[in-house]
């Protein structure tokens, strides 16, 4: 009996230790990377913003573009690597009938409007962020990233990195037509 | 030897030149700015400090190159100018990029164990270290009868040993 003890009171350090490992390997095993955050607006609308089309300086947008139906809200930027990787697959998510809003984030706009027209544009709409200030309200903190953003305005989801076969087919599908 | 000497007089030029054109890249995180009162710099100079940088995670805003890094500072610095106070910052920046922003942590429950988790350490440790005391003593006492007599007899022979 007293052994019993002994030996159950020893295997609390070993029990404490196998508790740390589990604690500290799931996130290494699941793959999560660190560096990808959690967008702090998930459950609130879209922040109110006015900015130019990239096309046109003339025409001007402002939040209300987002409601009505679900959406992704794309940042890009031509100075950013991975969104030409992405590019295409954009193309591929636009041509299958999503609803894509484009915002260029930092950036040039002739620079951009050449990307547009050499590597088609994937989107119904095209915001034209120079300053990066819907891009701090947004809390984007490099490109490019997604917004998922349902029919009533509100942002459910964000991705960063790039958007591809497998992360749209393995989670972010899911989460699309989980909005309403 | 005229040329020796010629490399000689270029010598401290060439340095020269070496040094501004290389100083230019450590300075490029000084950026200038200007306060109106003395508190809005030093509140500016901590919010800086306190501020983490979402691109290059282990730096604060003060010390990353990052052009996110130089945005943030920016904003911070037009939100001090505008009379914001230090938490109105910080709340600005946490409904923006949450609270991996912060180098200050808030207690939630997600981070509660930050504290709690070394107190209950050190509790756990005392209460331990409080029933192996509470247990010795007992241990001592543990002769029977026999044993007491037998330890009596021993400790008189040993008085008696040391005494001749």
């Amino acid at each position: 009996m007293l052994n019993k003890r002994r030996v159950l009171t020893l295997l609390v350090p070993f029990i404490i230790f196998i508790i740390g490992a589990i604690f500290l390997a799931t996130p290494l095993l699941k793959g999560s990377d660190p560096s990808k955050l959690d967008s702090a607006l998930i459950g609130q609308a879209v922040p109110e913003f006015t900015l130019q089309d990239i096309y046109d300086a003339d025409k001007q947008y402002d939040a209300s573009i987002f409601k009505g139906q679900k959406m992704l809200l794309n940042v890009w930027a031509t100075w950013c690597p991975t969104c030409y990787a992405e590019h295409t697959y954009l193309n591929k998510l636009a041509k299958q009938g999503l609803y894509i809003v484009g915002m260029n984030y930092k950036d040039d706009r002739k620079k951009a409007i050449r990307w547009l027209k050499d590597l088609n544009d994937p989107y119904k709409i095209s915001l034209f962020d120079k300053s990066g200030m819907l891009g701090m309200d947004l809390g984007v903190y490099g490109a490019p990233e997604t917004f998922f953003i349902d029919s009533n305005g509100i942002i459910q989801y964000r991705h960063v990195g790039d958007l591809n076969d497998k992360v749209w087919n393995d989670k972010l599908l899911a989460i699309y037509e989980d909005m309403q | 030897m005229i040329q020796l000497n010629k490399v000689n007089k270029l010598l401290p030029l060439l340095l020269a030149a070496c040094m501004i054109l290389f100083s230019h890249t450590s300075q490029a995180a000084i950026d200038t700015f200007e306060f109106e009162n003395a508190q809005q710099e030093k509140t500016f100079h901590e919010l800086t400090k306190l501020l983490r940088c979402p691109k290059c995670q282990n730096q604060n805003i003060a010390d990353s190159n990052a052009e996110l890094a130089k945005d943030l500072r920016n904003k911070t610095y037009e939100l001090v100018k505008q009379g914001q106070s230090k938490d109105q910052v910080v709340d600005y920046m946490v409904a923006r990029f949450g609270n991996f922003v912060r180098y200050d942590p808030p207690v939630t429950p997600a981070t509660i164990f930050l504290w709690l988790g070394p107190l209950l350490f050190i509790i756990f440790g005392l209460l331990v270290l409080i029933r192996q005391i509470k247990k010795q003593p007992a241990k001592a006492n543990n002769l029977d009868d026999q044993e007491q007599q037998k330890l009596q007899q021993l400790l008189k022979q040993h008085a008696k040993d040391t005494k001749s």
